[in-house]
């Protein structure tokens, strides 16, 4: 009686998650892969086969927007951590109580905000009648106004910008766990900064690293407003890409055959990463 | 037994009575479509509500090929993009002429309509309101532009902006002395057509600014000076002249694009009866003064342009002559499957350096 007492307690619980799992990311996900196999052969009229997956390996164009942007989260995620690592650094280790809390506070209060919210005031910031152009000409460095929006590089701020927090707070979290006398302990054996940065620092930040980049590299690859409102006319993005073929094609076929390589290609990236730092994933995110 | 079905019918009746009396009208539209006071004036003389949602034609489409047809009561596409869509999806229901007051829309424009969203022998369009893309151009940086290929001249370089759809290659196809429409028939020689004007856009970009999406993004790039010559629609050039007289909109040489937004049903929308009462009430004289007013764009209503604002009036006819009101080149309904050919050579485009 017992045993059935807390089965049914054990299926109640579980209910939730699994209703999710189900209802909100695997039926969807069998839907799309269903459509991603039918392929149009006329009005009303399809049949399966891989023809959809064919077209993106045939047509460069393709493969060559998903390997941009795979490269560019890539970089976007190496900035991240570059920017993010002495921040985190600066609050876990050199504050201390209402000064840490504030800073902890201040590097979210950006995002209390929505996204397009944030990337619109960069819009302001970066236009050519924006803010930076008129100081830089008030300040007599150039001639005429300037142009730093549409380019690579504003969507690079862009989503270094918007997923800066990510990183930062398994980066806080970790480093608070490591213990200020292994880094005493380490000046006492003679250890510079740079060396214990690399023996003691970031060995323990590892998981933190890992997990922070898996998070801001996923986030950056489905990003959709960024890279479009700031890129402009160079703005091409793999998701822009995929909601071009679901709205303005009517081609939900090829949609959904992109949206699985996409599935595919974040999912192959971060097991490469993965593997090549060796974490397991299981430690990564107990850890951080 | 009689006085139970006597009962179910009364019942029956009663429910009827009850949704065809007082309902919630969902309306897909465009911008300016539905202005404030119109939906209130309406709510006050029909009992219905009215939710309105603001969209463009892609996505009219793609949000009633999502629910086969369902969520809205009523849509508003252009008269060009009906017949594919319903050959494609199946996502509307004919109109029923018995329950529209046909004596407001110009007979000229509801024949055409009526024409073009004529699908195995079933009408599925009325025409509301019409207008055209063309030049939206300040005369005083960019007088020079008069075309469509001017944009990519070196005098306007990095000043120019268009959108990267359908009207940017049809309008381009004409100003390089091409005729896209007479090839919507013949997919190899329209896709030849393409192939010109793919290469034509691909060496303008450099000239691009960026490529604009919505109407406030262009409006905002004018109005501050980043673009001063662009594809755009005339409402927006009018908008701007009452702002900076420098800036309006120029009907290009070759030919502005004439484009008509339609009344269609969606395939199960439920307020049917609400849906023809919006359509005799907006297409009412004095409402469609009211409409043109705020959207800036006229209507196929009789007499809907006496109340229109005499600024309106002298924008419109400072932009277009007698020659350029026949040169208009009006939408011929898009054959199913050339938007296939057409996004292929967008995405390319977009992708070129």
């Amino acid at each position: 009686m017992t045993t059935d007492g807390s089965k049914l307690g054990f299926y109640l619980l579980l209910a939730p998650i699994l209703l999710w799992l189900v209802v909100l990311i695997i039926l969807p996900h069998l839907g799309l892969f269903w459509v991603s196999i039918s392929e149009k052969i006329g009005p009303r009229e399809f049949q399966t086969g891989f023809g959809n997956y064919v077209t993106f390996f045939e047509e460069p164009l393709y493969w060559r927007t998903f390997a941009r942007t795979a490269i560019m989260s890539i970089l976007a995620t190496a900035l991240t951590l570059i920017f993010g690592f002495p921040i985190a650094y600066y609050i876990a280790k050199l504050t201390r109580g209402r000064t840490k809390t504030t800073l902890f506070l201040m590097c979210m209060i950006p995002f209390w905000v929505s996204e397009l919210v944030r990337t619109f005031g960069w819009m302001i910031l970066l236009r050519e009648t924006g803010v930076f152009s008129n100081l830089l000409q008030y300040l007599g460095l150039v001639s005429g106004p300037v142009e730093f929006l549409y380019n690579d590089a504003a969507i690079m701020v862009g989503l270094v910008y918007t997923s800066i927090l990510f990183m930062v707070v398994p980066l806080v979290t970790t480093l608070d766990s490591l213990d200020d006398s292994l880094i005493e302990a380490g000046y006492d054996l003679g250890g510079n900064s740079l060396s214990i940065l690399r023996e003691i620092v970031i060995p323990h930040a590892m998981p933190g690293i890992v997990s922070g980049c898996i998070v801001v590299f996923m986030l950056s690859l489905g990003n959709y407003l960024t890279p479009i409102l700031l890129g402009g006319k160079d703005s091409l993005w793999f998701t822009g890409m995929i909601y071009t073929q679901f709205i303005t094609r009517f081609n939900w076929e090829l949609g959904s055959a992109l949206g699985f390589l996409l599935l595919a290609l974040s999912s192959g990236v971060v097991f490469l990463g993965l593997k090549l730092s060796r974490q397991s994933l299981a430690d990564t995110m107990g850890r951080a | 037994m009689k006085i139970k079905v006597f009962s179910t019918v009364l019942v029956a009746t009663a429910l009827t009575a009850q949704i065809t009396s007082a309902d919630t009208l969902r309306l897909l539209t465009w911008g300016g479509y539905a202005p404030e006071e119109v939906i209130a004036k309406f709510e006050e003389e029909t009992g219905h509500t009215v939710e309105v949602t603001t969209s463009n034609n892609e996505e009219m489409i793609a949000k009633l090929r999502a629910t086969n047809g369902g969520g809205f009561d009523l849509a508003q596409p252009s008269q060009d993009r009906i017949t594919s869509a319903q050959e494609e999806f199946g996502i509307y229901k004919p109109i029923d002429m018995s329950k529209v007051n046909a004596d407001q829309f110009i007979p000229s424009m509801l024949m055409a309509t009526a024409t073009n969203t004529t699908y195995e022998g079933e009408i599925y369009g009325l025409p509301h309101v019409w207008g055209t893309s063309g030049l939206v151009v300040n005369t005083a940086e960019a007088g020079d532009v008069t075309d469509y290929t001017d944009l990519c001249d070196g005098s306007v370089a990095g000043k120019v902006s268009y959108r990267l759809k359908r009207p940017t290659l049809i309008g381009f196809a004409y100003s390089m002395g091409l005729d896209p429409f007479a090839a919507y028939g013949d997919t190899d020689k329209y896709q030849e057509i393409l192939d010109q004007v793919e290469a034509k856009l691909t060496e303008c970009k450099a000239n691009v600014k960026t490529y604009w999406d919505g109407g406030d993004e262009i409006k905002n790039l004018l109005r501050s000076g980043e673009v001063v010559a662009s594809m755009a629609w005339d409402t927006g050039g009018w908008q701007l002249n009452a702002d900076n007289p420098d800036i309006t909109f120029v009907a290009p040489e070759s030919g502005a694009l004439g484009w008509i937004d339609t009344f269609v049903l969606p395939a199960r929308g439920r307020a049917d009866d609400a849906a023809y009462d919006w359509i005799n009430f907006v297409m009412r004289p004095d409402i469609a003064a009211m409409i043109t007013n705020t959207a800036g764009n006229f209507t196929a209503a009789v007499g809907g342009d006496e109340g229109v604002s005499a600024d309106l009036k002298a924008r419109y006819q400072g932009s277009f002559d007698q020659a350029a009101v026949d040169n208009i080149k009006w939408y011929p309904p898009v054959p199913a499957g050339l938007e296939t050919l057409e996004g292929a050579t967008l995405d390319r485009i977009n992708a070129a350096k």
